[in-house]
């Protein structure tokens, strides 16, 4: 049921960001979402497709990739991605010890989206970034 | 014209987690303990947490604010042990939010408290991922749902910092697999703590109050470390809490 909360906020993120940019409005948005965050998928989508309408991100498509489940081992001393059919159990796939620090897999991020520019008052190779805009090559 | 990539990677509950540091700043000024109960529908938080306040306040200050779909009843149980109580009514939303909880705690004297206690809308799923500045996630299991349920529930467990398996008077009663459970809970969580208390006969709730003071004690002595830390105004400010009226006292 939380789905709801987060396609809001993924809304309003886009649309704030897409707003600054002088965008016309939101085409799609790239989540990374872990698989340990708990989120249903279809749920979201179903979600967001509804709190979307009026919005500058409604109509746009909503791209989830799946953040699998990667945990310290203090026995080997490495980073280890837990195999899909076993991402809840907290044991080194490599050496069978415990693994109790989570590095990934719990994320649930905004990457990008990508928007259709209102005027040409910015240039088209320009990328925004935490706010600022960077130009990603010369023209 | 051509579509635009703007790079973002943002997290998406950034405005609860932004929120719920500053809380938690606000809370390690005050030298407040606080803990968020979440669990199932039915595990017991609010008797738990009664018992927890009314130990407590032999010797504490505490408060306690509790989230509820639709009903004050649990505000009303809690008010019972003499602590200040307050309802927090959700409507239809599933967990608490960092919001919510600032706006139940306005007016209060936070730093004359030792302790504040939320507890979380019963569901095993939502409250996960929201941040409600609190130092402690207590998830609570009673015996009487079963031996797998960390199983079942990894995602609530792999963000608590501590479990407690309730309602241990009934353990008999339900064939209650206690070895099962720590190895379940131990599965998914490796290293947790795990209390085992029961709120109705008493049983394990010294422990369970005394890790608590601990806790605070730890707290307190690291806050006096650092106390040079810039002063942000968090608890005071009421900016963005009328956006939604969730408190109800």
């Amino acid at each position: 049921m939380h789905e709801l909360s987060i396609a809001q906020a993924l809304i309003e993120i886009a649309s704030e960001a897409a707003a600054r940019d002088g965008a016309r409005r939101v085409l799609r948005l790239a989540a990374r979402i872990g698989v340990l965050s708990g989120i249903v998928k279809e749920s979201l989508f179903f979600c967001f497709e509804l709190a979307a309408e009026g919005t500058l991100c409604e109509g746009a498509a909503l791209d989830v990739e799946d953040v699998q489940v990667t945990v310290m081992c203090p026995q080997c001393n490495a980073a280890r991605e837990l195999p899909a059919a076993n991402r809840f159990r907290l044991v080194c796939p490599a050496c069978g010890g415990e693994t109790p620090k989570i590095l990934h897999g719990q994320e649930l991020e905004l990457a990008s989206i990508e928007v259709e520019p209102r005027s040409r008052d910015l240039p088209d190779n320009e990328i925004i970034k935490d706010g600022k805009s960077y130009a990603t090559a010369n023209t | 014209m051509q579509p635009r990539i703007l790079e973002l990677r943002t997290k998406i509950l950034k405005k609860n987690d932004e929120l719920a540091r500053e809380m938690r700043e606000g809370f390690g000024r005050s030298g407040v303990y606080v803990a968020n109960f979440v669990s199932g529908p039915g595990a017991g938080k609010t008797e738990l947490l009664t018992r927890t306040l009314s130990l407590l306040n032999q010797t504490h200050r505490t408060a306690a604010v509790v989230g509820d779909l639709a009903t004050e009843n649990d505000a009303r149980r809690l008010s019972a042990s003499g602590s200040p109580v307050r309802q927090i009514l959700t409507g239809t939303m599933c967990h608490l939010e960092a919001e919510m909880v600032r706006g139940a705690i306005d007016g209060w004297d936070v730093g004359a408290l030792d302790f504040l206690f939320v507890e979380n809308v019963g569901n095993l799923v939502c409250p996960s991922s929201w941040d409600l500045g609190e130092d402690l996630r207590v998830l609570l299991f009673s015996v009487t749902e079963g031996e797998d349920k960390p199983l079942k529930y990894p995602t609530l467990i792999n963000t608590a910092d501590v479990v407690v398996i309730s309602k241990i008077d009934l353990a008999d009663a339900v064939d209650f697999d206690l070895a099962l459970a720590l190895r379940n809970v131990r599965e998914v969580r490796p290293g947790i703590d795990v209390f085992q208390v029961s709120a109705k006969t008493g049983e394990g709730l010294e422990g369970w109050v005394g890790y608590l003071e601990r806790q605070l004690a730890k707290k307190r002595d690291l806050g006096n470390d650092t106390e040079e830390l810039q002063p942000i105004d968090g608890l005071q400010k009421s900016d963005t809490i009328t956006e939604h009226d969730f408190s109800t006292v």
